[in-house]
């Protein structure tokens, strides 16, 4: 099912929304256009030959290396990488997504860039992208309630972004 | 007083009626098994709305993970699940092996299954007592301590530690068991079985633990699917799904050729149900009493695995191997692994650049998923119930917030 067929048939429900796969890593990965995340995920859970019925986790990988020399020899782009494993209860199979988002919106520090939320498509998606919104930064738009779980409401910055500085103080707490 | 006023029934009802009620459960109340905070909309006794608050035990675990080795990272995973601290190491190592390709030797993974197998036995104790002590029992706590203690002993001579092991690692373990240890653990086992019949006696026939638990918190089949639910709380609700028989090849070659059954009511039937107490007229699947359940078989059938790894791992001629270095580089790539907790699926992920430390590392926690159920299950319940909600759900905090 990892094959191609399915890859054409998910190309063929959601025109745009597959960009792009890869069968020989180790979890064989299709990666999604960042705006059309939700229709690609609406469609594997809900009209899929395989109903990929459960969200398991999503991670933001984010790709920017903070070191200026090794920054000059590293080959891919600063971005955000974000991987969404799926997993089908009734098929017992797994399926990994990614997509990817740049660091910030319009190149601008401190916009957050967005992608549609996929908490009309599995409930269960509503924390997690809570934390991820929480610890690396991303705007989930149409999220019904998008706040930080983990840091305190009033936390600044987002920790697991490579280049997150650890507060010097926080609420009369020494940090650094 | 109404009657003194009249047979209106209008005052009557003016007389009874309640307000709305924020009530903060947390988060140092001890039925919520650590640092959890629960705020309760409350009518009077009926529970409306509840909205649990974590983050109290955020320790950063995933940020660390970026700045250390792979195997230098085992004992974090200790401290998420730290009642069932070599299931996480073993998942971790798991994940990094499955990221090198690397195959430890057969002896190892006999030895692994033992362990964690033992490991699960001892979790399912204290979430089996906590449980009882949630519903204001006392007494299974102390029976369960008291055999989960034995299980601890064992482990010390294993690792010398008692809750956070970093036994299993990335290549094996860290050493092969002491002599005369299998004999001590099958006197364990052996002693163990007959004292199962009395955790039933005490709590899954007691008549009180029955009637607050049978019925209450019901959560359905595809509700527990929607919020990616997994482990007891998913088989509780009657989906056939374990990562030992279901999960990657990496992880069920380590249960090839062992014989084990799926802790899930089917056709209405656990398997096995011969040996255990009938299921109560009350229960329904996905219930409090049906979550209890699933880890009392679970505790009966991993016995049943720790006494066929032991067969296994004494028939195995060869070493456990050597664990990796700490600085061993790996190859450039990503791998995603689940296996099976006690208390549900945990996944790790590594992303690595091909240097020694990971460029990213995270920790998918199945009680995190498990606990983004409970609003669902305790709308509309009764405040007392909700600690019975909760605590069947059988939470750590040190997962959730990792």
């Amino acid at each position: 099912m990892r094959g191609s067929a399915f890859y054409d048939q998910l190309d063929a429900a959601v025109p745009g929304g597959v960009v792009g796969s890869n069968y020989e890593a180790l979890d064989p990965w299709i990666e999604v256009a960042s705006e059309r995340m939700a229709d690609v995920c609406r469609w594997l859970a809900k009209s899929s030959p395989v109903r990929f019925d459960s969200l398991q986790c999503i991670t933001v990988v984010d790709w920017l290396e903070t070191d200026p020399k090794k920054a000059a020899k590293v080959s891919w782009q600063p971005r955000l990488e974000l991987v969404y494993h799926l997993w089908s209860t009734s098929s017992r199979v797994s399926l990994v997504l990614k997509t990817t988002l740049p660091r910030w919106k319009n190149d601008t520090p401190g916009q957050l860039p967005e992608i549609p939320s996929v908490t009309g498509v599995w409930r269960g998606a509503d924390w997690h992208e809570r934390e991820v919104y929480d610890l690396s930064g991303v705007w989930f738009t149409g999220h019904p309630d998008l706040r930080r779980i983990l840091c305190p409401e009033d936390w600044e910055g987002y920790p697991l972004r490579k280049d997150y500085e650890q507060p010097v103080e926080y609420h009369g707490i020494r940090g650094r | 007083m109404a009657s003194v006023i009249g047979d209106d029934p209008r005052i009557i009802e003016f007389d009874v009626r309640t307000d709305e009620m924020l009530v903060n459960m947390g988060p140092q109340h001890p039925s919520t098994h650590g640092v959890l905070r629960l705020v309760l909309r409350t009518d009077g006794e009926i529970v409306s709305e509840v909205e649990p608050h974590i983050g109290y035990l955020h320790r950063c675990a995933e940020k660390i993970g970026e700045n250390i080795t792979h195997r230098q990272w085992i004992p974090y995973t200790d401290r998420m699940d730290y009642l069932a601290a070599m299931n996480m190491n073993l998942g971790w190592s798991l994940t990094v092996e499955k990221l090198m390709k690397y195959e430890v030797s057969e002896k190892a993974r006999h030895l692994r299954v033992l362990i964690s197998e033992l490991c699960r036995i001892a979790s399912h104790l204290v979430g089996m007592g906590a449980y009882g002590l949630d519903l204001g029992s006392f007494s299974p706590f102390l029976y369960a301590f008291r055999e989960r203690e034995k299980i601890l002993d064992l482990f010390e001579e294993t690792c010398g530690a008692r809750l956070t092991y970093s036994y299993i690692t990335i290549g094996g373990l860290t050493a092969d068991l002491p002599t005369g240890w299998l004999a001590k653990c099958e006197a364990f086992l052996d002693q163990f079985t007959p004292i199962i019949q009395e955790y039933h006696t005490l709590l899954t026939t007691n008549a009180i633990f029955v009637k607050r638990t049978a019925g209450i918190g019901v959560l359905s089949r595809d509700m527990a699917i929607d919020y990616g639910c997994s482990g007891p709380v998913l088989r509780g609700s009657g989906v056939d799904q374990d990562m030992r028989r279901d999960g990657e090849a990496i992880y069920t070659a380590m249960y090839d050729g062992y014989a084990f059954e799926v802790a899930v009511m089917k056709n209405g039937h656990y398997p096995r149900d011969h040996e255990y107490p009938a299921v109560p007229a009350d229960a329904v699947v996905g219930d409090c009493w049906h979550r209890f359940f699933v880890r009392m078989v679970e505790v009966v059938q991993s016995m049943d695995l720790v006494r066929q790894a032991i067969d296994r791992y004494s028939a195995c001629k060869g070493t456990i191997g050597e664990p990796l270095k700490l600085t061993e580089k790996m190859p450039v790539g990503d791998a995603y692994l689940e296996t099976e907790c006690p208390k549900g699926q945990m996944g790790f992920y590594v992303v690595s650049d091909g240097s020694a430390i990971p460029w990213r590392v995270r920790a998918r926690s199945s009680s995190f998923s498990n606990l983004a159920v409970t609003h669902e299950l305790c709308r509309g319940c009764l405040i007392a119930d909700v600690p019975a909600v909760v605590g069947s759900l059988d939470i750590v905090m040190g997962e959730i917030d990792r």
